[in-house]
């Protein structure tokens, strides 16, 4: 069971939140303007690592808000969790 | 709200009016450590705003007499009514007296012209109040908030999971005293489980 700090409410246990997968994805400016296998990489494509990895996570059984978490896929450790629209710590893009 | 012949508590069935009646003596076993009971119907008003407007604050401390809680898990108006439980960063859920249905008007009438929402959720959720010694420790078994004194204290409030039912968790005092504001259809359910979880320590039924 992770406990994850949600960055309203403080530390939560992991059963009061859901995770809705890789963060960060970006949807096409101009949906028109890309190809077929363009849109689908956007839709259904996503990264596996085995390691450092950014997932969105939301507060469904608190705040309700949905915010990132910065996790290591392997020993779970979460380095961060920041709010919806603010840089990935470590991230200097 | 419905209307009022159509009113019913969701535990109505349950005749904890009688059980409270039973007189403390008559009650087999001495210390009671959980003490239950169903709060009578409040009315209760969704409210989502920007709290990091002047103009949001001030017109709801207008009508309520103090502004949202910006801190999160916290809960505005002490131990009476109105008060004001926050849910999330643009969201709270205000408290007031049954009777008192000018609340809801006054605050939409205040709020008409920003961008804000007020909705009136009083039969959405039934209040069930969890006292005595052995309160802390019943709310431990069934859910995973840290409510240990130096954690959790009187006027701190959250939404949380409680034997998977979807709470609110509300300590009114040290005591403790909590409100525990559940859907209506899960109101049975959370009462059963309470008392089976506070049977250990004694349970008694109050009005
Ligand atoms: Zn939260």
């Amino acid at each position: 069971m992770l406990l994850i700090p949600c960055p309203w409410c403080g530390r939560r246990d992991e059963s009061e939140f859901a995770c809705g997968g890789e963060a960060h994805i970006a949807r096409p400016a101009d949906p028109d303007a890309v190809s077929d296998a363009e849109w689908a990489d956007y839709l259904f494509m996503r990264t596996n690592p085995k390691g450092a990895h950014r997932e969105r996570w939301v507060h469904v059984h608190g705040c309700g808000r949905w915010f990132n978490v910065a996790r290591h896929t392997v020993t779970h450790d979460i380095s961060a969790a920041y709010k919806v629209g603010e840089k990935p710590p470590g991230d200097a893009s | 709200m419905a209307d009022a012949y159509l009113r019913q508590s969701p535990l109505a069935h349950l005749g904890l009016a009688a059980r409270a009646a039973i007189p403390p003596e008559d009650i087999e076993g001495t210390e009671a450590g959980v003490v239950l009971c169903e709060r009578p119907a409040r009315h209760q008003i969704g409210l989502r705003g920007d709290a990091r407007r002047p103009a949001f604050r001030a017109a709801v401390k207008g009508v309520l007499g103090f502004a949202p809680p910006a801190k999160a898990t916290t809960a505005a108006g002490g131990t009476g009514l109105p008060r004001a439980l926050w849910l999330g960063p643009d969201e709270w859920l205000v408290v007031t007296d049954d009777d008192d249905a000018a609340t809801v008007a006054d605050l939409s009438e205040a709020l008409a012209r920003q961008h804000a929402h007020v909705v009136d959720l009083s039969d959405a959720r039934a209040v069930i109040g969890l006292a005595g010694a052995g309160a802390r420790d019943v709310l431990m078994k069934g859910c995973t908030l840290d409510v240990h004194r130096r954690a959790f204290g009187p006027g701190r409030c959250t939404r949380t999971l409680l034997a998977r039912a979807q709470v609110i968790v509300h300590q009114i005092t040290q005591a403790p005293d909590y409100d525990l504001y559940v859907q209506r259809s899960f109101a049975e359910y959370l009462w059963a489980w309470l008392e089976d979880a506070g049977t250990e320590y004694g349970v008694r039924v109050t009005a």
